[in-house]
């Protein structure tokens, strides 16, 4: 059996806020490399929550998380940031880029953050991967100066930069149009067939989570499939 | 490479907000150009008020003072020398003023290698005749070049030349306040009677201003030998030797070993005239407040500024974190703006600091007090600007220090749930 790149055990999540109340319960999930997953689910049965567990943003939970085969109870914040910065890539319904860089230096920054190349070879990294979202043109723009659609394209160049091994994504097409997110999806798609890349991708379009390898639904908490 | 990234971040951030940023850094420059202005222009004023008395004072004079003995036949008695001895009544016995051989002691201290120099001295009680008025006075039979070289002589002479004080037999150089009440020119010729009776007519060749109108108003200046001739004494007679330090801090300390070793009294400089250093350290004391105070002032504005900073690039800070930056790198991010605002800002006033101080050196200040003074004090010390730049730094980390924290606590998740 292949490795899973990322498996969680018996995740329990609670709110205290205003009351005790569980928001996950015992979640079991494992995915393997080149996987293209998507979670499913009603607004509100905690799909967003699982995901920030599994990103590492979230500490305060049970059970067991492994990244890669390690696990990340224990870690320090500053080792959890560099697990988020060389293993996973990140794009959420807001784009999140910063207006006072341009687009290229955008997508450059979690990869200045990792210094494993220069600056030079992280540049050149930042502009294949615009290349491959095919908006290597606005480059040199400032993130303000594109479209709803384009921004997203970045935020996933950005999320791409330094070759994670999984890409999570928190309804990544929410915010965009039919035609915007058609262009998006397919992109995942190319990702995962072409270039072998591991997607987890929350969303609560049908549609869109039919068209993936492998479907999570999940209600109430609970996985059901 | 690490620090490039963190400053390139930091840029950006400052940039975004350049106005706000601008207006927390002229606070900085403000405070600070006013902290150097202050200080140097209190300083200067020290400086002038303490070379009034310190150029004028030798740092330890040695001297006789008429005094009852300390040790009386009672004392030395062996059946009561364990008990108290009280005696009323006890006159100074006849001692006098002058130091017996005092070319003795005047060349073990031009041996002494602490020593800058000595210049002897003679002082005696007078009256200044005026028609059938008699006015006290008190005459300095000093060494002219001596007097001058250690105590600056010449700068206190306002009108005549100093120098015929030693070259023209009996002349006199009398104090400012003297003149004025005596009417005289100079040339003129005054007579002045001693204390024992004896008259004395004398050449007047200068004028002297101290600067200190109680001094100028009874004192006057003559050779030392014209002083001996005043007083019928010899031409070894003298009363007084004014010795000026090479380090003026050792004179309470030498003090006490001239005084043991030539058997005379000493006074030192510091012990003579307490109250302005007292004086001294309480301005430069107001200025460093007053300078901190502004301080304080503009760092509540880099701590405002970076607040709203943080409030308004949440955001930013969220994916920051996201990405992989970890809170120690947010941390850095804000306080490399908080540093760099106060750099920025304390170097400019550093520089506006230089020119404030230099504008006030221009300023004419002309006093009949301070002859040699024509523009207010400065004091140009370096001291001043690193104390600043010092001061500067450490402020503005402090204001960046809690928000940058706050920066670093900023939990991402709460943030992004938001949008
Ligand atoms: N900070 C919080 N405090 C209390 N309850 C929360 C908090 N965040 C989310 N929840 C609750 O947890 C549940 C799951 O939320 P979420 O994971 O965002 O759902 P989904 O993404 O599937 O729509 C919801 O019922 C929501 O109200
Ligand atoms: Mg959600």
């Amino acid at each position: 059996m292949e490795k899973s790149i990322l498996e969680c055990i018996k995740i329990n999540k609670y709110f205290y806020d205003p009351v005790k109340i569980q928001v996950l319960k015992e979640v079991d999930i494992s995915i393997k490399k080149s996987e293209f997953v998507s979670i499913t689910g009603k607004s509100g049965c905690g799909k967003s929550t699982l995901l920030y567990i599994l990103s590492t943003m979230d500490t305060d939970y049970e059970g067991k998380l492994l990244i890669d085969g390690i696990e990340m109870r224990g870690k320090k914040e500053n080792e959890l940031a560099r697990v988020r910065n060389e293993k996973i890539g990140f794009v959420f319904q807001f784009h999140y880029l910063l207006n006072e860089f341009s687009v290229i230096r955008n997508v450059m920054l979690p990869g200045l953050k990792l210094a494993k190349l220069s600056e030079k070879e992280v540049e050149a990294h930042a502009y294949e991967k615009l290349k491959i979202l095919g908006i290597e043109n606005e480059a040199l723009k400032k993130p303000n100066q594109l479209s709803g659609g384009q921004k997203q394209r970045v935020a996933i160049a950005r999320a791409l930069i330094n070759n994670p091994i999984i890409i999570m994504g928190d309804e990544p097409t929410g915010n965009l149009d039919k035609k915007n997110s058609e262009i998006v999806f397919n992109i995942f798609k190319e990702l995962a067939e072409v270039y072998n890349q591991s997607l987890l991708i929350v969303t609560h379009d049908n549609e869109f989570a039919a068209r993936t390898h492998r479907i999570i639904e999940m209600e109430d908490g609970r996985v059901i499939r | 490479m690490k620090f490039k990234l963190i400053a390139s971040v930091s840029k950006s951030l400052l940039l975004a907000r350049w106005k706000q940023t601008l207006v927390a850094a002229i606070g900085v420059t403000f405070s600070i150009t006013m902290f150097i202005g202050l200080l140097s222009f209190m300083s200067g004023l020290n400086d002038l008020l303490d070379g009034l008395v310190v150029n004028r004072t030798p740092h330890i004079r040695l001297y006789n003072e008429i005094l009852p003995s300390k040790i009386q036949p009672i004392d030395k008695s062996a059946d009561y020398n364990t008990s108290y001895n009280f005696i009323r009544s006890i006159k100074p016995k006849n001692k006098l003023l002058e130091i017996y051989n005092n070319a003795a002691v005047i060349k073990t201290l031009q041996s002494d290698n602490r020593v800058l120099g000595i210049a002897p001295k003679i002082i005696a009680q007078v009256f200044y005749n005026v028609g059938t008025i008699d006015l006290t006075g008190i005459i300095n039979g000093i060494d002219v070049e001596e007097e001058n070289r250690l105590f600056l002589f010449k700068d206190y002479v306002v009108e005549g030349n100093y120098i015929d004080l030693k070259n023209t037999t009996n002349s006199i150089v009398l104090g400012k306040g003297v003149a004025e009440k005596m009417l005289t020119n100079i040339g003129d010729i005054i007579q002045i009677t001693t204390s024992k009776g004896e008259r004395l007519q004398l050449k007047v060749v200068g004028f002297f201003q101290s600067g200190l109108q109680d001094i100028d108003k009874v004192q006057s200046y003559t050779s030392i030998a014209t002083a001996q001739k005043l007083l019928g004494e010899s031409n070894s007679y003298i009363t007084d030797i004014q010795v000026k330090l090479k380090d003026i801090a050792l004179a309470p300390a030498l003090a006490k070993e001239y005084a043991a070793l030539f058997e005379l009294d000493a006074i030192d400089i510091q012990t003579a005239n307490s109250q302005f250093e007292t004086g001294s350290s309480v301005r430069t004391l107001i200025s460093y407040a007053v300078g901190i105070t502004l301080l304080i002032v503009a760092g509540f504005g880099i701590y405002n500024i970076l607040n709203m900073m943080i409030y308004e690039k949440m955001d930013s800070i969220a994916i920051l974190k996201a990405t992989g930056f970890s809170g120690a790198d947010v941390n850095k991010i804000f306080i490399t703006i908080a540093l760099s605002i106060g750099i920025f800002g304390g170097l400019l006033g550093l520089l506006f600091g230089f020119g404030l101080s230099a504008l006030i050196d221009q300023i004419p200040f002309n006093t009949a007090a301070l002859p040699t003074v024509k523009t207010y004090p400065i004091n140009y010390n370096p001291k001043f600007y690193m104390v600043g730049g010092i001061f500067s730094i450490i402020t503005t980390y402090f204001a960046g220090y809690l928000p940058s924290r706050k920066a670093s606590k900023i939990d991402p998740v709460i943030i992004i749930r938001g949008k």
